[in-house]
């Protein structure tokens, strides 16, 4: 027989999970709910003498759909926000009719029905799936192969994204950048001061002017761009002045001119 | 030549054939050509005629098997001719009067520009009445009996381009449908009842059949023969049929196609001596339209109509002889003979007398032709005489036989017959003499520019044949019951019943009845003078003038209720058949629209209706135990 | 303790899963709503075969998975798909087939 532990253990592990299906409002958080019902029901597997079910139960669906569902999500936009509030009208009572009138019909059902548990249950051990799989449900099984394999297939031809327009090659792209006035040559690289994470401090011309561009646009949309005076001053403490002092202008030109907030913020 | 008796129908018909594809080419030489098939049919007819006398008597019925027509698995019917006396009677009647009036025809139609056509269309005809007349089957007899309807039509329709003229051919035309549904019925009636069509088949189940079916196949037949006949109650065509050129009026609308519906019952003899009762009926018919006939013709000033009014009188003369079963037929089918002669002579002599008056036709606007037209005048006469009867003209014979035959029997039926054609004799004598007098003697009452005068040769010479017929033809045939006795094959012996009153009284009361109207004629219209503008009258006279309002009956009883079912049910058809197709297609596309709105393109909307479904369909599952 | 219980708890998370993929407009999450009810399934399947002493329930509920996995490639995939074109996953969006 079960232990009824067992089964309380697996009912927590997965209806209240499976209830954030309706209340949660991220995607991701139902995703992660849906991880532990799947594992919950391989708990329930093992319990109910198939184990090879559960293993597989945690392979497959934790393992692959889900993370594939996740995957998911992260390419279409983690953030995608869904608005709760219903749009089709009385689309949420013909829901909570439909679904809860037909829980509650299965299990008026279920309650009817008296059946006698074996006292003899056959353990779902792999080589014993794997000896009626293989003799009894063969065909069926071939054909799921089929089937999984023009899934695949499908799956491939549906993703493909054609190439609608030709291909450049570097010289036109090289040639068009040269037309509009572009650098002709790669951005210099930021960072003055080698020994600290410099990428969010500007790189020097010649003349000791930070140059904006080698900045990351990246790191300026964020407001986590550096000016380079604290670090200067540190090494003008420690070396006198034998380096190059860079002109009285440069801390205010450190950060883009275009974000004059943010500039001001650092400046202090 | 009894088995070359096809010829008779296919000569003139290829004729009709080569004249009317050959065009314009056969201009020159298209009506002696109709002519030759006529006379070669007519040949032919007189060789068979003389062979067939050669013959003895019980075996003068010959069938000539044409070709399998209809190899049906219940009905196998094949085309055949049956050349008897009562066929070669016709015959000769059709080919020898036809030869006459084709050869009138050259020079009546002379001046038309389509006389090609028109002898092409009487070719037509004399082989659609041959088929009729020599058919050993109602079918095949139904296929000639359209060929006349469709001559008749073309006939009578032959100058339309006046509007009244072609009308007059519609309304022939639509007046013998109704007579043809009566044929049809009755072939229907017949295949019902005896399994087949042909003559032989048909007559010799008569005695396995029931009076009932016998009298509603006779009943039918009598309508077949009151349309093409002009009987009442399907008269009304008739008198407008004269809008067709003069040798049609004579050949088809006096002497043969409306004779048919005489050959008819005569020949369904068989059908009608097993149903006393319809014999009855075509006998009253004949009585009522002889006297219908004769007070119309009284009135008719018209004189082309007089002598049509006068053809549906003589034709109800025969008609009555016809109902009086066995007695009647063989006087029915003599009668029908002489009358052909006579009255095709007059409708020449007529056609004549419009010849020399610029085409009129109103006799008040006639009178002292004698003397212009001497031939016509004279065969006319000879006609005259002989439709009233006067010994030893050929209408003495036929027509005093039928009064005589109609005064036999028991009951009120003598009574009623015998008077109706002893009245119909006086009436006759009447309107005919009124006819001859107001044409031929009186004062001249021409319009300024008429010029009478007489007509050519060629047309002048069939008159004076068919005067001397007229003369003479009643004495040949009559003399020692030889027309009778070659009929008896077909027609059957009758025993001579005894009149209910003295024959010689008989004789007499018809000579001196005849007598009276010749003088009452003679004295309003031969010694008086005769008003121009038709006076003042009683209201059967207008009534007569009017065709006894036939057509305002025919427009009140028949068209005005038809049309309005019509009408009705053209709205049926539009209100309840359209209307349940397009409400069907209305109310499928309102259902499409209102369903459409479920459709709402929400695909949890789908998902939820489907749902639902499911669990309605799993409640009903597991609820109904399945 | 009577398998029998697993089957209620079968019925309750397909019903769950059911209303989610009628409430949700999230097409992921409708989708995970599916892959519940299908898991659902799959435990009723396994109580059964567990009730009735038999292995062929066990096989059946593999073959739901495997069936399961080949629709998420292929329903993922459509979702990347619409996604592509429209910058949206949201159900109540491809609305064309309209009446």
């Amino acid at each position: 027989m079960i232990n009824p532990f067992l089964f309380w253990v697996v009912a927590l592990l997965t209806v209240p999970p499976a209830l954030s299906l309706l209340f949660a409002k991220k995607a991701v958080h139902i995703a992660m709910s849906i991880v532990l019902v799947m594992v919950g029901l391989a708990t329930a597997y093992v319990g109910l003498d198939a184990p090879f079910l559960g293993v597989v139960q945690i392979v497959v669906y934790t393992g692959a759909v889900m993370m594939l569902f996740v995957f998911v999500l992260m390419l279409v936009g983690v953030d995608q926000r869904e608005d709760l509030k219903e749009s089709i009208k009385g689309q949420r009572w013909i829901a909570l009719f439909a679904a809860g009138g037909l829980g509650i019909f299965l299990i008026s059902i279920i309650a009817r029905v008296t059946l006698p548990v074996s006292s003899s249950p056959v353990s779902g051990d792999p080589d014993v799936i794997a000896g009626v799989l293989f003799s009894k449900y063969v065909l069926v099984m071939e054909v799921l192969g089929a089937l999984l394999i023009t899934a695949a297939i499908g799956a491939l031809v549906m993703t493909h994204m054609p190439q609608l327009r030709p291909r450049h090659t570097q010289k036109e792209i090289s040639a068009s950048r040269v037309k509009v006035g572009a650098d002709p040559v790669n951005r210099p690289m930021p960072g003055y001061y080698a020994r600290h994470n410099a990428l969010d401090i500007p790189a020097l011309d010649p003349q000791g002017n930070p140059i904006p561009d080698s900045v990351s646009r990246v790191l300026e949309v964020r407001d986590q761009t550096q000016d380079g005076a604290e670090f200067r001053a540190q090494l003008e403490d420690a070396a006198g002045s034998s380096l190059p002092t860079p002109p009285a202008s440069a801390p205010d030109s450190v950060v883009d001119t275009s974000k004059p907030d943010s500039s001001e913020g650092k400046g202090e | 030549m009894l088995d070359l008796s096809w010829l008779l129908i296919a000569v003139p018909l290829a004729s009709a054939f080569v004249l009317l594809l050959a065009g314009k080419r056969a201009n020159s030489w298209g009506h002696w050509m109709g002519v030759a098939a006529s006379a070669s049919a007519f040949l032919v007819g007189l060789i068979a005629f003389l062979q067939m006398i050669g013959r003895p008597a019980d075996d003068r019925a010959i069938n000539v098997h044409l070709f399998e027509w209809i190899p049906g698995g219940e009905m196998h019917l094949d085309a055949g001719l049956l050349v008897d006396p009562l066929s070669l009677t016709f015959v000769l009647l059709i080919t020898f009067v036809g030869t006459l009036i084709h050869i009138y025809s050259v020079a009546y139609m002379e001046d038309d520009a389509n006389r090609r056509i028109f002898f092409a269309y009487l070719n037509l005809f004399v082989a659609a009445m041959l088929l009729l007349v020599l058919a050993d089957s109602f079918l095949l007899l139904f296929v000639g009996w359209e060929g006349v309807g469709l001559a008749s039509y073309l006939l009578i329709g032959f100058w339309n381009f006046k509007p009244e003229y072609a009308t007059a051919a519609k309304k022939a035309f639509v007046v013998n449908r109704i007579g043809d549904i009566g044929l049809i019925i009755a072939m229907g009636l017949m295949f019902a009842a005896f399994g087949n069509l042909d003559f032989d088949t048909v007559f010799g189940g008569v005695s396995g059949a029931s009076e009932a079916t016998l009298t509603g196949i006779g009943l039918m037949l009598l309508l077949a023969a009151c349309g093409k006949s002009a009987q009442f109650p399907l008269q009304s065509w008739l008198g407008d049929a004269m809008a067709g050129p003069t040798p049609v009026s004579a050949l088809i609308h006096a002497a043969t196609m409306v004779t048919a519906g005489v050959y008819l019952i005569v020949r369904s003899a068989a059908i009608f001596n097993g149903a006393p009762d319809a014999r009855v009926v075509v006998a009253c018919v004949g009585a009522f339209t002889l006297i219908l006939g004769a007070v119309i013709g009284m009135a008719k000033d018209d004189i082309k109509k007089a002598l049509a009014a006068s053809t549906m009188s003589q034709i109800g003369y025969m008609m009555l002889a016809a109902g009086l079963g066995p007695i009647g037929y063989a006087f029915a089918i003599f009668h029908l003979v002489t009358h052909g002669f006579f009255k095709a002579g007059m409708f020449l002599g007529a056609g004549s007398v419009m010849h020399g008056m610029n085409d009129r036709v109103n006799m008040r606007r006639f009178g002292a032709l004698r003397a212009a037209m001497v031939v016509t005048w004279v065969t006319f006469g000879f006609g005259w005489l002989a439709i009233l009867g006067i010994p030893p003209f050929s209408g003495y014979f036929s027509k005093d036989k039928i009064i005589e035959a109609a005064f036999v029997g028991e009951g009120w039926q003598p009574w009623v017959f015998g008077f109706s054609a002893l009245i119909g004799a006086g009436l006759t004598a009447f309107y005919m003499s009124r006819l001859f007098f107001m044409t031929f003697h009186g004062k001249a009452r021409w319009e300024d520019d008429q010029h009478p005068h007489e007509s050519k040769l060629m047309m002048t010479v069939p008159m004076i044949i068919l005067a001397v017929g007229s003369a003479f033809l009643g004495v040949i045939l009559a003399s020692g019951d030889r027309f009778v006795d070659w009929l008896e094959p077909v027609t059957g012996h009758a025993e001579h019943g005894e009149p209910v009153l003295p024959v010689t009284g008989l004789i007499g009361s018809t000579l001196f009845l005849v007598a009276i109207g010749v003088f009452v004629a003679w004295r309003k219209y031969g010694a008086a003078d005769v008003p121009i503008e038709p006076p003042p009258a009683s209201l059967i006279t207008i009534a007569a003038r009017n065709d006894m309002f036939q057509d305002s009956v025919n427009r009140a009883v028949f068209q005005r209720p038809g049309q309005h079912l019509t009408r009705t049910l053209v709205y049926a058809d539009a209100a309840v058949v359209d209307g349940a197709a397009n409400g069907t297609a209305a109310g499928i596309a309102k259902t499409g629209e209102v369903t459409r709105k479920m459709q709402t393109g929400q695909v949890r909307g789908y998902a939820a209706t489907m749902l639902v479904g499911l669990v309605i369909l799993v409640i009903i599952v597991v609820q109904g135990g399945l | 303790m009577d398998p029998i219980n697993f089957v209620y708890l079968a019925a309750i998370l397909f019903a769950i899963g059911s209303a989610a993929v009628l409430t949700r407009r999230n097409a992921i999450v409708a989708f995970m709503g599916v892959e519940l009810m299908l898991n659902a399934a799959n435990l009723a399947l396994v109580s059964f075969s567990r009730i009735h002493g038999e292995v062929d329930g066990q096989v059946m509920a593999f073959f739901v998975m495997v069936v399961a996995a080949a629709e998420v490639v292929v329903g993922l995939a459509i979702i990347i798909a619409v996604f592509r074109t429209r910058q949206s996953i949201s159900l109540d969006e491809p609305a064309e087939l309209r009446g």
